[in-house]
C-alpha cells in the first residue's frame, strides 16, 4: 500500500537530507517548481472554463521528479516525457505562454495548436515531446541516446515515464537494447502509485519498480521523488554513468499526483486519507520550508518567487487568449517535408482546395 | 547499364548510399552476421561495421522507435523488418510517431527513416506469413509508401527513400528478390517518387498493377495481344503515397477501361482507392466500371492449390480487362 511505499522511500539511505545546492540555485529550483504548480492549477481552472479541449493531465505533487531530473541535464541533453508533460516543457525553458497557448489551441503554442496538452514540443530546448502512448516514448528515446552515441556528440537523454509505462511490452524490449548497445540514456520512472486508477500493486507483478530493468542489464536506482535535492542528486548520478561509463540506469521516483489522472477522474480507486497523507510531503512546501529553515530565503523572499511564479502564469493565460486560432488554410501545413518527392500537399481532399495533386506548389 | 537481381540492386543502393552519407545507419534482424534473411544486406557489415550496420533483437516496435528517435536527431536510419507481416508489432510507432510528429509538433522535428520489408504469397507459407499490407500504411499521412517491381526501381527508389526527409514505407516483394533486370549503373540513378511507369503501351484498356502485380499485368497484356486481339496499357504506379494519378488518368482517357491488380485484400484496398478516384475525376471517359482484381478475402491458407486460386494470376487479369468489353 502506499504508507509501505512512504515508509520505503522515508527510511531509505541516510536519513540525514543531502545538502541544499548553492542559494541562488536552490531559490531557483523552488521558483521552477512554484511556475509549474501555478501553472497547472491555472491550466485546470482554464479547463473548466473550456478554454482547453481535450484531454488535460496535470502534474501536481510532481514537480520535484520534473525539476530535479530537468536541473541534473545538460542544456544539449534530450528529454522525453510522457502524455503528462507541461511541466517537463516549462523545466526546460519553455516560455509559458508557448505551453498555454498550445493547451488554448492557438497558432503561437509550442506544438502550433497541433499537438495540445499531450503533444508539447520544443526542438531548441530539447524538450522531446510529450507523447501520447503508454510506453511508446521509450524506443524514441533510445533511438535518440542511439544517434548522441553514433555520432559522439556527448549528449545523454533523460526518458520519463509513469510506473503504468513499465508493463509495456516496449519498457522490455528498449531496457534490452538500451544496455546491449551501451546507449547513454536515463530511464525515469514516475511512480505515482497508480497508471491511471489502477494501483502500484494491482497493475505490476513487481512493485519495486526500480528493479524492473535488472533482468534486462539494466540497474536501477531509486529517489525521492517528493524532494528535489534527492532527485537532482540520483539522476546526476545517473547522467554521469550514461555520459561516462555508456550505460543505461532505470531511476525510480518515488511520488503522488495530488490531483486525478486527468480531469475527468472522480478518483474512487483512492481514499481521501492516502491524498492527505501524501500531501504533507508536498515537494514545494516542504523544500520552500528547509530553505527558510536553513536561511535561504526568508518568508518574503519565499511569498515573492510565489508572487512571480503565479504573475507569468497570469500572463501566459492573457498571451494564449490573445494568440489567433490557427488560420484554416494552415490546416496542411507540415504533414510532409516538401522537397523532390513531395512538391506539395499530395492528397484528394475537398478542404484542401487546388493544393492537392503533387505539382510544384510549395 | 546492368543486369542484376533485384536484391542485388537493393544491396548496390543501400551500399552507395552508405558510402555517400555517414548519416545512413541500418538496423534489423539478421541484416549483420547473417547478411540478412533475403541477402539483401549482404556483405555490407564487411565494408561498414557495426556501428553502421546493427544486428538487432526481435523487437520491432522498438527497433521502428528507436529509427524515429535517431531520424529526429540527425540520422538517417535505414530499418529492415524481416517480413512485412511484422510490421503489424510496430505499428504504434509507425503510425503514431513516425507519421505523426512532424505534424503534431508543428513542423518542428523531421523523420527521415526508411522502413524497409518484403511482403507476398506464394511460398506456403501460411495466414500469418504471407500479407500484402500497403493499402494499411496508404491511408496513414505522412507516410510515403513505395512499392517496386523491378530491379532499376527497387535501386533508384531507395536511394531516393533514404535521401528524402520523410518517412518512407518501402515496400519489397519475396517473389521479385530473384527476378533479374537492367539497372542503370552509378550513383546518380535516383527514381522520383510519384511518376507512374508504363511498362506496355496500348490503347484498348489501362490495367493497372502494384508491386508484384505489375508483373502479373505485363504478362496477361502479352496474353490479351496475342490470343484477344486487346492491347492493354499496362501501369506501374511504383509510389502509392505521391500516387501519379495524371498518367492513370491520361491513359483512362485514351482507352475508357480501367482495371487494377493488385495483391492485397479487397475492401478499403489500394485498388478501391484508385477505383475511386478514378471514377470521381475520370467519370465521363468511363466505358465500363472500374474493375479489380484482388487477393482473396481471406486469411491466407497454406495448401498449395487453394493458395494459388487466392491470389490473382493472369488469367483473372485477362478475364477481368475482357468483361469489360462485355455488355452489363
Amino acid at each position: 500500500m502506499a504508507d509501505r511505499v512512504i515508509a520505503a522511500v522515508e527510511g531509505q539511505g541516510d536519513p540525514a537530507p543531502r545538502p541544499l545546492p548553492e542559494p541562488a540555485v536552490a531559490r531557483e529550483w523552488l521558483e521552477a517548481m512554484l511556475l509549474i504548480r501555478h501553472f497547472e492549477e491555472r491550466a485546470g481552472e482554464m479547463y473548466a472554463k473550456a478554454k482547453i479541449g481535450g484531454f488535460l493531465h496535470l502534474a501536481i505533487g510532481e514537480e520535484a521528479t520534473i525539476v530535479g531530473a530537468a536541473r541534473a541535464m545538460r542544456d544539449a541533453d534530450y528529454l522525453v516525457s510522457t502524455y503528462r508533460s507541461h511541466g517537463h516543457a516549462l523545466a526546460r525553458g519553455t516560455s509559458p505562454n508557448a505551453v498555454m497557448a498550445e493547451l488554448f489551441g492557438r497558432v503561437d503554442g509550442c506544438s502550433r495548436g497541433r499537438g495540445g496538452s499531450m503533444h508539447m514540443f520544443d526542438l531548441e530546448r530539447r524538450f522531446m515531446g510529450g507523447y501520447g502512448i503508454v510506453g511508446g516514448n521509450l524506443p524514441l528515446a533510445a533511438g535518440m541516446s542511439l544517434a548522441a552515441d553514433y555520432l559522439d556528440t556527448g549528449d545523454a537523454t533523460v526518458c520519463t515515464f509513469g510506473d503504468g509505462a513499465s508493463n509495456q511490452g516496449t519498457f522490455g524490449e528498449t531496457m534490452n537494447l538500451a544496455a546491449l548497445w551501451r546507449l547513454p540514456v536515463v530511464f525515469m520512472v514516475t511512480n505515482n502509485q497508480f497508471g491511471m486508477g489502477t494501483s502500484l500493486e494491482r497493475h505490476s507483478a513487481v512493485t519495486d519498480l526500480q528493479r524492473k530493468g535488472e533482468s534486462f542489464g539494466v540497474p536501477g536506482m531509486r529517489c525521492d521523488g517528493m524532494d528535489v535535492v534527492d532527485t537532482h542528486a540520483v539522476v546526476s548520478d545517473a547522467l554521469r554513468v550514461a555520459r561516462e561509463e555508456r550505460r543505461p540506469t532505470l531511476v525510480e521516483a518515488v511520488t503522488y499526483r495530488f490531483r486525478g489522472h486527468s480531469m475527468a477522474d472522480p478518483e474512487e480507486y483512492r481514499t481521501k486519507e492516502q491524498v492527505e497523507t501524501w500531501r504533507r510531503r508536498d515537494p514545494i512546501a516542504t523544500f520552500g520550508e528547509r530553505l527558510v529553515a536553513e536561511g535561504i530565503v526568508n518568508g518574503e523572499d519565499r511569498d515573492e518567487l510565489d508572487r512571480r511564479a503565479r504573475a507569468r502564469v497570469d500572463d501566459a493565460v492573457a498571451f494564449a487568449d490573445g494568440s489567433p486560432f490557427p488560420e484554416p488554410t494552415s490546416l496542411y501545413d507540415d504533414v510532409y517535408v516538401l522537397g523532390d518527392q513531395v512538391q506539395g500537399w499530395y492528397s484528394i481532399d475537398e478542404r484542401s482546395a487546388g493544393v492537392h495533386r503533387g505539382e510544384d506548389e510549395g | 547499364m546492368t543486369v542484376m537481381r533485384y536484391r542485388e540492386a537493393l544491396n548496390t543502393a543501400l551500399r552507395e548510399e552508405m558510402r555517400r552519407d555517414d548519416a545512413v545507419m541500418l538496423m534489423g534482424e539478421d541484416i549483420g552476421v547473417f547478411n540478412g534473411a533475403f541477402k539483401v544486406t549482404a556483405g555490407l557489415l564487411d565494408e561498414f561495421g557495426e556501428r553502421r550496420v546493427r544486428d538487432t533483437p526481435i523487437s520491432e516496435n522498438t527497433i521502428v522507435g528507436m529509427g524515429v528517435g535517431a531520424a529526429m536527431t540527425g540520422l538517417r536510419p535505414v530499418v529492415e523488418l524481416m517480413t512485412i507481416n511484422f510490421s503489424l508489432l510496430a505499428f504504434d510507432q509507425i503510425v503514431n510517431h513516425a507519421a505523426h510528429i512532424r505534424y503534431m509538433f508543428g513542423g518542428q522535428a523531421k523523420v527521415p527513416l526508411v522502413i524497409r520489408m518484403p511482403q507476398g504469397a506464394g511460398h506456403q507459407l501460411g495466414p500469418t506469413h504471407s500479407h500484402c499490407l500497403e493499402a494499411m500504411f496508404l491511408q496513414v499521412p505522412g507516410l510515403l509508401v513505395a512499392v517496386p517491381s523491378t530491379a532499376a526501381d527497387a535501386k533508384g527508389l531507395l536511394k531516393a527513400a533514404i535521401r528524402d526527409d520523410n518517412p518512407v514505407i518501402f515496400i519489397e516483394h519475396e517473389y521479385l528478390y530473384g527476378q533479374r533486370g537492367d539497372v542503370p549503373d552509378g550513383e546518380d540513378h535516383v527514381a522520383d517518387f510519384g511518376r507512374a511507369a508504363i511498362r506496355r503501351e496500348g490503347g484498348d484498356a489501362t490495367v493497372v498493377g502494384i508491386s508484384r502485380m505489375a508483373l502479373t499485368a505485363e504478362k496477361a497484356a502479352e496474353v490479351l495481344a496475342a490470343e484477344h486481339d486487346v492491347e492493354a496499357e499496362v501501369i506501374d504506379p511504383r509510389t502509392l503515397r505521391p500516387l501519379d494519378l495524371d498518367t492513370i488518368l491520361a491513359s483512362v482517357r485514351k482507352t475508357n477501361r480501367c482495371v487494377i491488380v493488385e495483391e492485397g485484400w479487397p475492401h478499403g484496398g489500394v485498388g478501391a482507392n484508385i477505383a475511386a478516384l478514378v471514377q470521381e475525376q475520370a467519370f465521363d471517359d468511363l466505358d465500363a466500371p472500374v474493375a479489380r482484381v484482388t487477393g482473396a478475402d481471406l486469411p491466407m491458407p497454406y495448401s498449395k492449390p487453394l493458395e494459388q486460386i487466392a491470389f490473382p494470376h493472369e488469367p483473372q487479369v485477362v478475364e477481368a480487362v475482357l468483361a469489360t468489353f462485355r455488355d452489363p
